[in-house]
């Protein structure tokens, strides 16, 4: 099975490189986009599993390595 | 006293350290390597900075899982001094040994310059000697430097007189236009509750003999040498 994690920047955090790529775009003529927040995709293959369990074990993943949560939030999907 | 200077893959500022402790100021240090995972008989720690596994995912998050951080993190529990530079703070804030966390630069540049620090307590192990307001020339070199902590977080840091060390102008001012990445507050270090774990950007490793242009980082580290040799007594 396969799990997809985006790991995002939380509102309230400043995101210089977000910033960077907003500027860009508006340069190259792209009207009307106002923010950019960049994050991380994260595709995880996993072994076959209760769903349940999967959830449990990326939760813990999420909140032990994958994301930090003093800086960013996450959310996944499972798929299969 | 023996002095711990910690090595992980990537570490690139552990010589450096080891070299103002052994030869600047003569003290016995020993370089760790990583996969320690007891360092029962040191007296301090010093985490270096550098690039520890690439900065993979986060700056520090990788090295957090090594066996050395969780023997780091017993001896700073029984109260310990533990100094993290640059990279070594990034490890100590991922570690959970202190608040907050690193972003990129507000100028999405690497920074690396002297910058201007003004002293806000001398209650730490690493600046006894240094007197409240005394402004430190000690040079910065990183993108991920820009300390965040959320409201909560930053208003029990000051309440506590945690923040131990503020980028500043030359007259001790931490102004806007003194503030090299964008950090919260101009702050540039912190300690943990117990003041015994600093984590600081600026490395004052690279500054302690005239030849470098500023001898300011040599006072932090005999504060915590005199530090440790007052605690024996």
């Amino acid at each position: 099975m396969k799990a997809r994690i985006y790991v995002t920047l939380k509102n309230g955090v400043l995101d210089p490189q977000g910033k960077a790529i907003q500027r860009s775009l508006s340069h190259l003529g792209f009207e009307g986009v106002e923010e950019v927040r960049v994050g991380k995709f994260m595709e995880v293959g996993l072994a076959s599993m209760p769903r349940e369990k999967a959830e449990v074990l990326l939760q813990e993943a999420c909140q032990r390595l994958l994301a930090n949560t003093v800086i960013e939030d996450f959310r996944f999907e499972i798929e299969g | 006293m023996k002095i711990a200077v910690l090595v992980f893959p990537g570490s690139n500022c552990d010589h450096d350290a080891y070299h103002t402790l052994k030869h600047v100021l003569s003290a016995d240090a020993r370089f760790v390597w990583h996969k320690e995972s007891d360092i029962s008989g040191f007296d301090a720690v010093v985490i270096p900075g550098g690039f520890t596994y690439g900065d993979y995912l986060r700056t520090g998050a990788m090295a957090k899982l090594s066996p050395v951080m969780g023997a780091v993190k017993r001896f700073a529990a029984a109260g310990g001094p533990v100094i993290g530079i640059c990279n070594g703070f990034q490890i100590l804030l991922e570690s959970g040994l202190l608040p907050g966390a690193m972003i990129a630069n507000e100028s999405l540049k690497f920074i690396c310059e002297y910058v201007n620090l003004r002293t806000e307590t001398s209650t730490t192990p690493f600046t006894k000697q240094i007197p409240e307001k005394t402004v430190l020339k000690i040079p910065i070199a990183h993108y991920q430097g820009n300390y965040f902590a959320d409201r909560e977080t930053l208003a029990a840091l000051e309440a506590n007189g945690q923040v131990v060390f503020r980028y500043c102008d030359p007259l001790g001012n931490a102004s806007p236009e003194s503030n090299p990445n964008g950090s919260v507050g101009n702050i540039a270090g912190i300690c943990s509750k117990g003041r015994n774990v600093l984590g600081m950007m600026p490395h004052p490793e690279r500054c302690a003999e005239e030849e470098m242009g500023s001898t300011d980082g040599k006072r932090l580290f005999t504060s915590m040498i005199e530090w440790v040799e007052e605690k024996g007594k």
